[in-house]
């Protein structure tokens, strides 16, 4: 599905280097976490993939079912099956909702060569995803994301993914700023949204929304590198042990 | 050279050869003497510091190419009483009878025959009214010279609006039109004006709310790129009355519309927005506002939004005075630009000036790019880019659309930027 091998990249306007050979290989129906110290790269790892400005790769591919990710524009990625559940979703003042999503999904539709959704067929299907994430009317007519609660904004971008029925579904801190229920209402969205067809690739400082989306596979991220994969009890030993332990294993 | 001599001399140099049209002759006569004492505008006046009025003060109108629309009229599919005029000339084969109820409608060009004692008392004195304490000559030029117009008496809930349409069919047309608009107590009527009218293109509007009324105004100012056009709006409004206009502009070399409001009894409301679009070094859109309130509770709104790229020019000067004794006052203004690339420009001047105590204005001006944060968003979902500019595009300019009453009016102004959009993308 998702194979990225010896990603190097910069971080465009500081001449910085971010990503130093990040190598990841993420199955057909597989979960994977990131997990790892701030400012080890796993949010630019994400950016990067999804095609944000900003950021120069040096070196390094990343491919999508063998098509070249790096090369197209995110809009493309996204069409070819990439979706990014933001860490912080953007906040778009005068774009409804639902307008943006019938956008977006009849636009990825048209990309792929496929027809576009009625109004009424896409309003049923709409409906009913937003209730089992208890997503009521007034969320889909208001603008996009303003004024949401951090509750709201993070289960208004599992209702995108599951819209959007993406491939590879990369989550960026996805818990940061969720209460215990909270989390667990976004995990049960995601959790419903697992099949073989679909991967994931969790970014999370803890362990705890890995009880709810359970992992495959573990990587820990450090320095712009993957210093150690693992299953899931890799989860459990940065919970208990922070990440010294095995920074120093790596230095 | 001193101002007051190029003004007087280009005062004089403009009206050679031209004569007062018959019928409102005290009015006129009135107006062109005050226009002798003012004389037309220069750009060294501060007023026009932003916008050089010389091509709308010159002699002979500058030839404007004319533009065949393949769109579909404006509010083509809304029910309304058409009145025509091509090249400022009225068109009666093209005009719907000027016939609705709860309304009278006259042709400024009959009024003397008609013997309209409101109308021949209203015209140009709000204009009059007007030019203190900014001068606004070339509405004075309008009142003494302007050919035709409508007159419209509002008497009750009037069933469906009345276009003006002002098409535009000679490369050189110059054209003055005064229209004037009297709403009784309690009455409401909406007007629409829509087309490019002229190579250039002077109208005045006067408009007097009465109690309780209400006044709706939509325009959109055509898609004639060469086009000129200085517009004024001058409103009077009693209590408990409500004042709402909104002006959609597409290209143009030059537009100024000016709008002028007092509002003389308690309670009243005025929205004053725009919107308008340019590409291009060769457009130039000015919104100039002067809102006075001189009554208790009033309460006004300007909210003027541009989009500008490849050199075009927006400028806003937007005014809201509230005199003493004007309590409770809720003023907001709003102007904001987006700017598509580093060559456009928006020039803006908010004022306040405020004598009372107890009020509350707020006012605000901002220019900004795409915001890239949510063009990113958008992108990551599959929306591509130059979709996505233009829905954020639509966004910005949401806020002033919001300021029109009728749904369906907005929506078909909506659908003529989405083509525009779709066009200069």
């Amino acid at each position: 599905m998702l194979e990225i091998i010896g990603l190097m990249a910069d971080l465009q306007d500081e001449d910085k280097t971010i990503l130093k050979g990040v190598n990841l290989n993420i199955g057909a129906g597989e979960v994977h976490a990131i997990m790892g110290p701030n400012g080890s790269g796993k949010s630019t790892l994400s950016y990067i993939l999804s095609g944000k400005d900003g950021y120069e790769v040096t070196g390094g591919s990343a491919t999508l079912d063998g098509v070249d990710l790096l090369d197209m524009e995110p809009d493309e990625r996204a069409a070819a099956g990439l979706f990014l559940a933001f860490q912080y979703p953007v906040e778009i003042p005068g774009v409804g909702n639902m307008t943006f999503l019938r956008t977006a999904v009849n636009a990825q539709r048209k990309a792929r060569g496929e027809e576009e959704l009625s109004a009424g067929d896409f309003l049923k299907i709409v409906r009913a995803k937003a209730k089992t994430l208890h997503i009521d009317a007034d969320m889909l007519k208001r603008p996009v994301n303003v004024g949401f609660s951090g509750g709201e904004k993070k289960r208004n971008e599992i209702l995108q993914m599951a819209m959007l029925e993406p491939k590879m579904c990369i989550l960026d801190e996805t818990d940061s700023g969720l209460d215990v229920d909270a989390m667990k209402l976004v995990a049960e969205g995601v959790n419903a949204l697992r099949s073989e067809g679909r991967s994931f690739l969790v970014i999370t400082h803890y362990q705890r929304l890995l009880d709810h989306i359970k992992p495959d596979v573990v990587h820990i991220m450090a320095d712009g590198r993957i210093i150690k994969t693992g299953g899931p009890e890799l989860a459990l030993e940065v919970e208990n042990n922070g990440y010294a332990d095995l920074l120093s294993e790596v230095a | 050279m001193a101002v007051a001599k190029l003004k007087s001399d280009a005062t004089e140099a403009r009206l050679a050869g031209m004569s007062l049209p018959a019928g409102l002759d005290v009015a006129r006569k009135d107006a062109s003497s005050r226009l002798m004492t003012m004389g037309l505008p220069h750009k060294r006046d501060e007023y026009w510091k932003y916008t050089d009025p010389a091509s709308l003060t010159q002699a002979d109108a500058p030839q404007a190419a004319l533009f065949h629309n393949d769109e579909a009229p404006m509010f083509d599919a809304v029910d309304r009483l058409k009145i025509v005029f091509v090249d400022g000339v009225f068109d009666a084969d093209a005009s719907d009878d000027l016939e609705a109820e709860g309304v009278t409608i006259t042709r400024l060009a009959d009024v003397a025959g008609a013997d309209i004692h409101w109308a021949t008392e209203l015209y140009g004195t709000l204009e009059a009214r007007g030019q203190t304490p900014v001068a606004r000559p070339l509405a004075t030029l309008n009142s003494a010279f302007a050919s035709d117009g409508v007159v419209i008496h509002a008497m009750g809930k009037v069933a469906k609006p009345i276009n003006l349409i002002y098409l535009h069919g000679d490369t050189g047309s110059d054209v003055m039109l005064h229209s004037l608009v009297k709403v009784d107590a309690g009455a409401e009527v909406t007007l629409l004006e829509t087309g490019p009218a002229a190579a250039r293109f002077n109208s005045v509007l006067e408009v007097d709310v009465a109690s309780g009324a209400a006044f709706h105004h939509v325009r959109s100012q055509g898609r004639d790129h060469e086009r000129r056009a200085v517009t004024h709006c001058f409103a009077k409004l009693a209590d408990q009355s409500l004042f709402k206009s909104f002006t959609l502009t597409f290209n143009g070399k030059l537009t100024r519309n000016e709008c002028i409001i007092e509002m003389l009894g308690d309670d009243a409301v005025a929205h004053v927005a725009g919107a308008c679009v340019g590409d291009g070094d060769d457009f130039h859109h000015d919104d100039t506002v002067f809102i006075t309130h001189d009554a208790l509770n009033g309460e006004s709104r300007q909210v003027f939004k541009k989009v500008l790229r490849n050199g075009a020019v927006g400028v806003f000067q937007g005014k809201i005075l509230v005199k003493e004794g004007a309590q409770k006052t809720d003023g907001y203004q709003i102007s904001q630009s987006l700017l598509l690339d580093d060559d456009s420009q928006f020039l803006a001047k908010p004022e306040l000036e405020i004598y009372a105590d107890d009020v509350a204005c707020s006012h605000g001006s901002t220019s900004g790019a795409i915001d890239e944060d949510a063009l990113f968003y958008l992108q990551s979902r599959g929306v591509p880019r130059q979709t996505a500019t233009n829905l954020l595009t639509l966004a910005f300019l949401a806020e002033s659309l919001e300021e029109i009453a009728d749904e369906a009016l907005a929506d078909d102004l909506r659908a003529r930027l989405e083509g525009w959009m779709a066009r200069h993308g």
